[in-house]
């Protein structure tokens, strides 16, 4: 039975295919589509029955007639062709590359679907990856294995924030650095361009595997690429033992090519028109992520989500947020008034930090201070809000210690240069000296052999 | 034999009459697990456990005889299945770090031998009744496991084996039914799981379940049996909830099925139960856990399945006497799992999507909660705890809103205390508990009979303290009397003293229930001193300045559970601090003026 070809198609339409009296396809095979000017499209079954058989195409149905469109089955799953090769290359989303180089040659194959990690196979992540920026590793820490995504919103920088952490992240007690694996989905040239020259000028392009899909470039293959991603990801990481970070960006783009095919298939919409499978199928791939027991390698995952209209709840992010381990927020506030990375710190959490930091990763006090810089922002915040309506001069002096801590934790601790790059002990001590300008028994998270520590009074201060 | 005709996601249509609905079917050539869920003329609707690519129409299907059910019997404690009971151990080693599919698997080791020993009450030619003890292994140093009879079989014991070694398919005993048919019973056996297992009748519940942890058990308690549920947005902390809960509470048998949620949550129970003890018994956690895992990226099917395998598996250890407790994290999940086979099979979607038996069924999942008289004889207790995770934090879409009017203990928990790192975040505004009654019983009996007065006092003072919290956010606090400004002092230090209990924290991260009451009396008493004073015209500001009141919000770390003495050695220290302040404003043209 291999490689049938069939034309007649019954419709074409919203990416879907329809055929009829193709007998015995199996779910999920690979097809190419042949359309009128000899062109080949990549597709993919996605409901068989005995009478009739549903593809999705991943350059999408424009410009096809049902008379002249040949459609071959080959009888395979969707696979991607693996080797030590792949670092250095740029690939489209069904795995064909896209750098004018020739296709990869491997006998190594493997179904970009992946299959699930068996949970009692997993290795729980808790390995301190610095990052070099201060409110990541100071409040928020990444530890390898760990999925962290970046919620942002249109216009704010985390494409940038996200080629900063590619740069700069190391892992402490680690010769080689990470090798990266970029997933862009439906960004524009500018950003690619962004990206790729910020890998170039970092040395790091040979260690990158790009899938790329632009804003302009089909969105059905969006489905199709951060599987395809995560498939080399996965080869990196357990065959190849190297310490992988993926990026994928952006996931907004993805649920929305998922929520066009699905309306076009017919399926029932949960909220805003998005299936109610959007949680499984994000699943899916973030889940790919992770460390595994007496493997060398690991998946670190950081997907940047823009959320429609800056709002947290829309489906994407919540969904999302359900998944990941944690999430860095962005702040349209702080970015206007300047502040660069604008982490909007109360919203922003990492799950797996616990495990990731003290005496054996990073320092004894880091996870108090972390503690206690966040309730007393929380604080803060409050007083600042306070402030806003009976006037900062009405407040008590106590009260306006705390303004004055919020004003140094955003300017001093939270912003950084955008190629500055701080080791945690700096962090640390940056940590202190703002909690320094509160006074001690406001600090209540902290303990009080870290006080006696660290904390410095304004009077003591140089 | 049937065929495959259409392929669907997880739905697979076939034909193959005469099968039951319920029943098992291994699908396609690589005989993959489903379940049929409904039959349409010779055709039969069957969802399928795995992944269905490569699945083809034409495909062999055949039945398997029986619904989908669980193995019970030793060997289950300690371990980690998949939402259809497959050991997750026992696939690692067959298929390496990813499952494979259409494995097959025995839920429960066949080698391995248990010490049993008979019922000694039994002679044979006695009658059995369903459901009574057999005899006994001893599966852990604290579990006694009671061999059962299965609860559908009963009639004259011919032969009961005697005391030895016996594997789960050496047979310890034959039965004679009323029809003459001989059963051959084993130290396991099989029951379906959407079928509630049988018991004599229903008990009241009457104990409080005792997490340790503060603001569970003393402000909004749930009893042995009881049904709760745990709402809250992502990042407000539900795992962690969910996880004090299975590592802390009293229960003997703690079930935790991971429906739906993240891999690394059910690898950090694995990696640190077996390292954490029983503050009851003082053994591993893992000796009384059993876990139940359809993460996130296993098939959604499963996850509809893997509650029922749990509340199954924590009725078969409630019908030998014991109290347990399952955590379902997270129920949305297994609603969105019954929302996708509806939604596959074109049934017309009521809210947001999910079908209109979906409070149905989350109903009759929670009835399975209780406390009964078993067959055997034996009280035991099914304490459920399901985490809700309401899209966009939002408590009034279909699955939060029907899970509260099923439960009796409703913790909800808040975004805004979770990002001010107030953990457990749980808002006493939204939360609340059918059970205290019955709860301050066993409080006054136990612990002290001023428990419900004094949780009435604290409560009271919260719910105070939001409102003044507002009128503050409008015009500043100036615009408080002494009185309420003391009055939030006072709700401040119980939140920040009683109700933030940190999970890491190692003296704090379980609270028993006589610290549970010091400490809440010890801080009252510091409001109602206060309160006193300011009777007595001290001025507020001199109260609030107490450098006592930042050490009270450090009393709970500070002493452990076995430290009671020197805790509550602090009411000295309160009243000296109180005194001192009183004396120096009632001494005849003292600074009061």
């Amino acid at each position: 039975m291999k490689d049938r070809e069939y034309r007649l198609a019954s419709a074409a339409r919203g990416g879907l295919l329809f055929m009829h009296n193709v007998p015995g396809v199996a779910l999920g095979d690979r097809v190419q589509v042949h359309d009128h000017a000899g062109r080949i499209r990549n597709g993919q079954v996605i409901r068989s029955s005995l009478e009739s058989v549903l593809i999705q195409v991943f350059e999408g149905t424009e410009h096809l007639d049902l008379e002249r469109t040949w459609v071959r089955f080959l009888e395979q799953p969707f696979e991607l062709a693996l080797s030590p090769e792949i670092l250095g290359r740029v690939f489209n989303g069904v795995g064909l590359p896209r750098d004018a180089r020739p296709p990869l040659v491997s006998g190594l194959r493997r179904n970009v679907n992946g299959a699930p990690v068996n949970p009692a196979a997993r290795a729980y992540p808790r390995e301190f990856v610095q990052t070099g920026i201060s409110a990541i590793d100071g409040l928020d820490s990444l530890v390898r294995g760990q999925k962290l995504p970046i919620f942002s919103g249109s216009g704010l920088p985390h494409n940038r924030l996200a080629a900063q952490i590619v740069r700069q992240a190391k892992l402490p007690n680690e010769e080689s650095g990470f090798a990266v694996v970029f997933a862009a989905m439906g960004v524009s040239h500018t950003d690619a361009r962004m990206f790729q020259e910020d890998f170039e000028s970092s040395g790091v392009l040979s260690k990158v595997v790009m899938f790329l899909n632009l804003a302009d470039d089909p969105a059905i293959e969006r489905l199709i690429l951060p599987r395809a991603a995560l498939t080399a990801a996965e080869y990196l990481a357990f065959d190849l033992d190297m310490h992988v970070l993926v990026i994928m960006t952006d996931m907004t783009h993805y649920a929305e090519a998922l929520r066009e095919v699905a309306t076009a298939k017919g399926d029932v919409p949960s909220r805003k028109g998005y299936p109610g499978y959007l949680y499984s199928d994000l699943a899916e791939l973030y889940e790919r992520a992770g460390r595994i027991k007496g493997r060398h390698g690991s998946i670190t995952l950081i997907p940047v989500v823009s959320m429609p209209s800056d709002d947290i709840t829309h489906p994407i992010p919540d969904l999302t947020g359900y998944i990941t381990e944690g999430q860095i927020v962005l702040s349209r506030d702080l970015y206007n008034q300047g502040i660069y990375p604008p982490v909007a710190v109360p919203p922003s959490l990492s799950r797996l930090m616990k495990d990731g930091v003290g005496k054996e990763y990073t320092r004894e006090d880091h996870p108090r201070v972390a503690n206690q810089l966040y309730a007393s922002y929380a604080r803060a915040l409050e007083v600042r809000n306070l402030a806003s309506i009976i006037g900062a001069e009405e407040l008590g002096e106590a009260d306006r210690a705390f303004l004055k801590f919020a004003e140094s934790f955003e300017r001093n601790f939270v912003a950084q240069g955008e190629n500055e790059e701080r080791n945690i002990l700096d962090t640390l001590d940056l940590a202190w000296r703002q909690l320094s300008l509160l006074p001690r028994d406001a600090l209540a998270r902290v303990s009080e052999a870290d006080l006696d520590k660290y904390h410095t009074p304004i009077s003591h201060q140089p | 034999m049937g065929e495959i005709l259409e392929i669907n996601g997880p739905i697979v249509r076939v034909r193959l009459p005469q099968v039951l609905t319920g029943e098992q079917v291994r699908v396609g050539a690589l005989k993959l697990t489903g379940e049929v869920i409904g039959r349409e003329g010779d055709d039969a609707i069957v969802q399928v456990y795995e992944v269905t690519d490569g699945l083809r129409p034409g495909d062999p299907v055949e039945p398997m005889g029986h619904p989908l059910s669980v193995e019970l019997g030793p060997g289950l404690l300690g371990q980690i299945f998949d939402g259809v009971q497959r050991p997750l151990y026992t696939l690692y080693d067959l298929s390496g770090d990813h499952i494979a599919r259409g494995l097959a698997v025995d839920a429960l080791n066949r080698e391995k031998a248990w010490t049993f020993e008979p019922n000694a009450a039994l002679a044979n030619g006695t009658a059995i009744l369903p459901g009574s003890v057999l005899g006994t292994v001893q599966e852990t140093a604290h579990i006694l496991h009671h061999i059962l009879v299965p609860p559908d079989i009963g009639g004259t014991l011919l032969e009961l084996a005697p005391a030895g070694d016996y594997t789960l398919e050496q047979p310890v005993a034959h039965i004679q039914d009323e029809q003459g048919h001989t059963h051959k019973l084993k130290l396991y056996h099989r029951w379906p799981v959407r079928t509630p297992r049988p018991y004599q009748h229903r008990d009241h519940a009457s104990a409080p379940l005792i997490t340790g942890q503060r603001v569970l058990d003393t402000f909004f308690p749930l009893l042995k049996g009881g049904k709760a549920a745990v709402p809250g947005p992502f990042g407000a902390g539900k795992t962690v909830v969910q996880h004090q809960i299975s590592r802390w509470s009293n229960a003997e048998i703690v079930v935790f099925v991971g429906c739906g949620e993240r891999g690394n949550e059910l690898v950090d129970i694995l990696e640190s139960f077996p390292k954490l003890t029983d503050p009851h018994t003082g053994r591993s956690l893992m000796e009384r856990t059993v876990l139940v895992a359809n993460t996130s990226n296993m098939p959604v099917v499963a996850r509809e399945a893997s509650v029922y395998v749990g509340v199954t598996l924590a009725e078969y250890f409630r019908d030998q006497g014991y109290d347990v407790v399952m955590v379902a994290d997270s129920t949305s999940r297994w609603a969105e799992a019954l929302r996708e086979v509806s939604g596959r099979l074109g049934q017309m979607p009521v809210e947001e999507g999910y079908p209109a038996y979906l409070g149905s069924r989350l109903a009759a999942f929670y009835e399975r909660a209780g406390r009964v008289e078993a067959l055997s004889g034996k009280l035991g207790s099914v304490t459920l705890i399901g985490a809700v995770s309401p899209p966009g934090g939002d408590f009034s879409e279909p699955v939060t809103s029907h899970t509260k009017e099923i439960v009796q203990t409703f913790w909800a928990l808040s975004k805004e205390l979770a990002d001010a790192r107030h953990y457990p975040s749980v808002d006493w505004t939204e939360s609340f508990s059918g059970y205290v009654g019955t709860a301050a019983q066993w409080w006054s009996e136990n612990v002290d009979v001023q428990w419900e007065g004094l949780r009435g006092i604290a409560l009271g003072l919260l719910t105070q303290a939001e409102e003044l919290a507002r009128i503050v956010n409008l015009v500043g606090p100036e615009a408080l009397s002494p009185a309420q400004r003391w009055a939030l002092e006072g709700s401040t230090l119980i939140k920040e003293g009683i109700l933030q209990q940190s999970a890491l924290d190692e003296i704090d991260s379980y609270c028993s229930p006589q610290k549970q009451f010091a400490l809440l009396q010890l801080l009252l008493t510091i409001y109602a001193q206060g309160q006193k004073l300011l009777a007595l015209g001290v001025p507020v500001q001199r109260l609030l300045s107490l450098p006592l009141l930042a050490r009270a919000r450090r009393y709970k770390t500070l002493h452990g559970n076995d430290d009671l003495a020197r805790l509550n050695a602090n009411a000295l220290e309160i009243q000296v601090a109180f005194d001192a302040l009183r004396a120096e404003y009632t001494k005849p043209g003292s600074a009061a003026k």
